[in-house]
């Protein structure tokens, strides 16, 4: 019987044109391997244009001089530390311009660095050893885990060593009862999820990348995802953490305790820390039971306005079962639907889309909440029209019009991403102004004269996170001086946050004045020259 | 003959087709309780067939969309999600759950040929197998209870006149094949008919409205009689995974374990 099954899910699938499990794995890269391919595959596609190298994009960003370069004798001692041939890619001594390119560059091909060197240690005293003699010798290091970050921060700017979690990835334990999962800062965010899953549990974050982000990285950076709204920030759930600081010190704060005042919470440190004070090496992360019931609507709606009222309906009406509520706009969706050929879930078309989850541990009463919060909505003319997704499939084609569009975003040029926290009531106002700008500069066109494509708006509403993305068919000097420092200061009047959840990196460093005052930005370099007194972690990047 | 079309597609309320299904303890059949179930695939396409079958505005006007499905309490959630995409009114044969998929099919083929004459239909459209029992035998069954010509596996499905001539396209082997027949008519639905529609939130208030009769197997004159016994449901044997190798070298060395070199 299930072999039949299989079948028909096989021929089923066909019927569907782009099942989110293969989306998931072209888009993203996972492992070292996985990278290689996924690398090989694009730039073949645009074999043409190869990426510029970050020195040459940003030209006042200069080599710290009192780094050492990646001699011979530093690559044997590593060799010879981490052992296995595979722990070390080695452009130093040989030519492996190919094998080093996957980590040179991001998926985004936005950014390049010129690293010879890539170390993937297994263990935290690896990790703690190589940083010690990076430390030593003053050789600037880049952590790496996924590398799907959307700031540069996770690729080398010059000859900063990669050092790549991929290699630990082990998940050390799992307690049924609290639900503390603790694991290598190297685990892939969907393993640990299906892992969890297996145990009746879910990971507290979702997003995208999740076919090939590591776990530590998700940390380093507090990553946000789809369903902060209901499970709230890494700051919250991870409890413990064990981190290497470049000195080598292993710092031990594994803790698996949801109280724990004793002293500074220190590991809150190395959240969104963006592996500038040191390298995370295992997470205990507090996971809850995985929902039994979940429901999945979707909405036309025609303004803001309007979607603002759905918002405070949802919050009202399904409270506690609310798991994500989406904004999408009206061209984003175009844009998925440009590129994928899916079918709209709605007739007609609606400058703004919602995708509402809900997720519960009694599908009855669930969809008797979701029937009359969608009743109401649709009562009041709130709502123009919707659709409710009736079977798994349904659920996750949904989805992807949510998803899909970073990935449609990345099949038609570059983007300019501006991932930024807006008071909820502008927090559209400013994908308006931006594609105003934009049009009255004449920028912005159907055809290939015009170096943008399109202004989109979409995000996490429940978290008033907006994504502005401008979609151009090429990077253009011009086009980001129109759009920086203006959108920096557009937000700035609104006190907004310039990064919501992608962090700094390389792109955002230069405007954290921005969202941070100059006492907080003093305060930050103290804590950096105090753990990282030589600056080899992750230099040129976050503050 | 037909005046226009009273179509009747029985449907099934299967586990999801996305969910992996896991054995009962007492391997009887696969574990029900707290499992996701939505309608059989194959079953959702009959449903869209029909509504476009309404919708294309053929030679023949489609009068009513009936659609049916024998099964326990929550068999009316599947109901309003065919009539939520377009069904006009729906019976719910109450049969209680069970771990074998229900009723065999010539059970649900004397069931439906009770409601084909009651109801006076002239055309069946129905999924060609439920993904849970996978039998694939109660379309051609009813087709010969009744007496009508059958279209199996459809890929295409064109009304040509007011006679009430049918074209149907089904694959086979290295090609297609168009038949064509007259109704009354039995029509099982394959993947490639159509893409089946989203049920929108409008037309779900709408289903809420629209007539749901719950009816026994009884009213039909049927009997669940069962002629095979269901002795043990067990698991394929699990496939052996591959291992992973860190290098070239831990390459070679399992290939000599293994005695490939």
């Amino acid at each position: 019987m299930s072999g039949a099954r299989n079948l028909s899910n096989a021929l089923r699938r066909a019927r569907v044109p782009r099942p989110r499990i293969l989306v998931r794995h072209a888009l993203v890269q996972s492992s070292a391997t996985t990278a290689i391919r996924t690398f090989s595959v694009s730039s073949t596609a645009r074999a043409d244009k190869t990426i510029k190298y970050t020195s040459d994009a940003y030209p006042n960003v200069k080599r710290n001089p009192n780094f050492g370069e990646v001699t011979a004798d530093d690559v044997a001692f590593f060799k010879e530390l981490l052992g296995s041939q595979s722990a070390v890619v080695d452009g130093v001594t040989t030519d492996a311009t190919d094998d080093i390119e996957p980590f040179n560059s991001d998926w985004m091909r936005k950014y390049r660095g010129h690293t010879r060197l890539v170390l993937k240690p297994q263990s935290t005293e690896e990790v703690s050893k190589v940083l010690k003699y990076c430390n030593e010798r003053k050789l600037a290091v880049v952590p790496q885990g996924g590398n799907t970050g959307l700031v540069g921060g996770s690729v080398p700017v010059f000859d900063e060593i990669v050092i790549n979690t991929s290699r630990m990835n082990q998940i050390r334990s799992f307690d049924e009862a609290s639900g503390v999962l603790v694991a290598d800062a190297g685990v892939i965010l969907e393993v640990a999820d299906q892992y969890l899953a297996e145990r009746n549990h879910l990971f507290p974050l979702d997003l995208g990348a999740k076919g090939s982000c590591h776990i530590g990285g998700n940390v380093a950076t507090n990553a946000g995802g789809l369903r902060l709204l209901r499970y709230g920030s890494l700051h919250g759930t991870v409890l413990g953490l064990e981190a290497v600081l470049p000195d080598g010190t292993i710092v031990d704060s594994l803790s698996t305790l949801r109280k724990n005042n004793t002293g500074y919470d220190l590991k809150q440190l190395f959240i969104g820390a963006e592996g500038t004070i040191g390298l995370i090496t295992k997470v205990a992360i507090i996971c809850p039971p995985r929902p039994k019931a979940v429901n999945v609507a979707y909405f036309g709606l025609e303004s803001f306005e309007q979607v603002q009222q759905a918002y405070r309906e949802a919050k009202g009406q399904l409270s506690e079962i609310l798991s994500a509520f989406e904004l999408m706009d009206g061209r984003s969706q175009r844009l998925v639907h440009d590129s994928t050929g899916n079918k709209y879930p709605l007739e007609g078309e609606y400058p703004f889309y919602c995708l509402i989850e809900t997720s519960g541990s009694n599908a009855e009463h669930d969809m008797e909440k979701l029937e009359s919060f969608l009743e109401h909505v649709l009562g009041e003319g709130i709502v123009a029209d919707g659709v409710l997704a009736q079977d798994e499939t349904q659920f996750q084609a949904i989805w992807r019009w949510r998803e899909g569009i970073t990935e449609a975003l990345s099949h038609l040029g570059g983007t300019y991403k501006y991932d930024v926290s807006i008071p909820l009531p502008e927090l559209y106002q400013l994908v308006e102004d931006c594609k105003q700008r934009l049009t009255e500069k004449g920028f912005v066109g159907d055809d290939d004269s015009f170096p943008v494509r399109a202004v989109v708006g979409y995000g996490h509403m429940g978290d008033s996170n907006l994504h502005l993305n401008v979609a151009v068919r090429q990077y253009n000097k011009e086009v980001e001086k129109a759009i920086e420092p203006w959108v920096y200061e557009w937000i700035q009047k609104r006190q907004g946050s310039i990064s919501a959840e992608h962090g700094l990196g390389i792109a955002k460093r230069e405007f954290i004045g921005y969202s941070q005052n100059d006492t907080m930005v003093k305060l930050m370099k103290q804590l950096k020259a105090l753990y990282d007194p030589n600056g080899i972690m992750n230099p040129y990047k976050y503050i | 003959m037909a005046s226009g079309l009273r179509i009747l597609v029985p449907i099934k309320r299967v586990i999801d087709y996305a969910i992996k299904p896991r054995i009962n303890k007492a391997q009887t059949g696969v574990e029900t309780a707290g499992v996701k179930h939505s309608l059989n695939p194959f079953d959702e396409l009959s449903i869209e067939e029909a509504v476009r079958l309404r919708e294309r505005k053929g030679p023949l006007k489609v009068e009513n969309i009936l659609a049916l499905s024998a099964g326990g309490p929550k068999t009316p959630d599947v109901l309003r999600t065919a009539m939520a995409m377009g069904a006009d009114r729906a019976f719910h044969i109450d049969v209680p759950d069970s771990a074998d998929g229900g009723p065999e099919p010539l059970t649900i083929a004397k069931l439906l040929k009770g409601v084909v004459e009651k109801e006076n239909i002239n055309l069946v459209l129905l999924g060609k197998q439920a993904i849970d029992g996978d039998q694939g035998q109660t379309g051609q069954m009813l087709a010969g209870l009744l007496g009508w010509p059958q279209a199996t596996q459809a890929s295409k499905v064109e009304v040509k006149d007011e006679a009430g001539t049918v074209e149907i396209t089904h694959e086979v082997d290295g090609g297609v094949e168009t038949l064509r027949a007259k109704l009354p008519l039995v029509i099982t639905t394959d993947l490639r008919l159509n893409e089946p529609r989203y049920a929108s939130l409008p037309n779900i208030m709408k289903a809420k409205k629209k007539p749901l009769e719950k009816k026994t197997l009884a009213d039909f004159g049927v009997e669940d009689t069962r002629r095979l016994k269901t002795l043990k449901v067990t698991e394929p044997p699990a496939r052996t995974g591959g291992g992973k190798v860190e290098d070239v070298d831990g390459l070679v060395s399992k290939l000599k374990e293994l005695g490939a070199l």
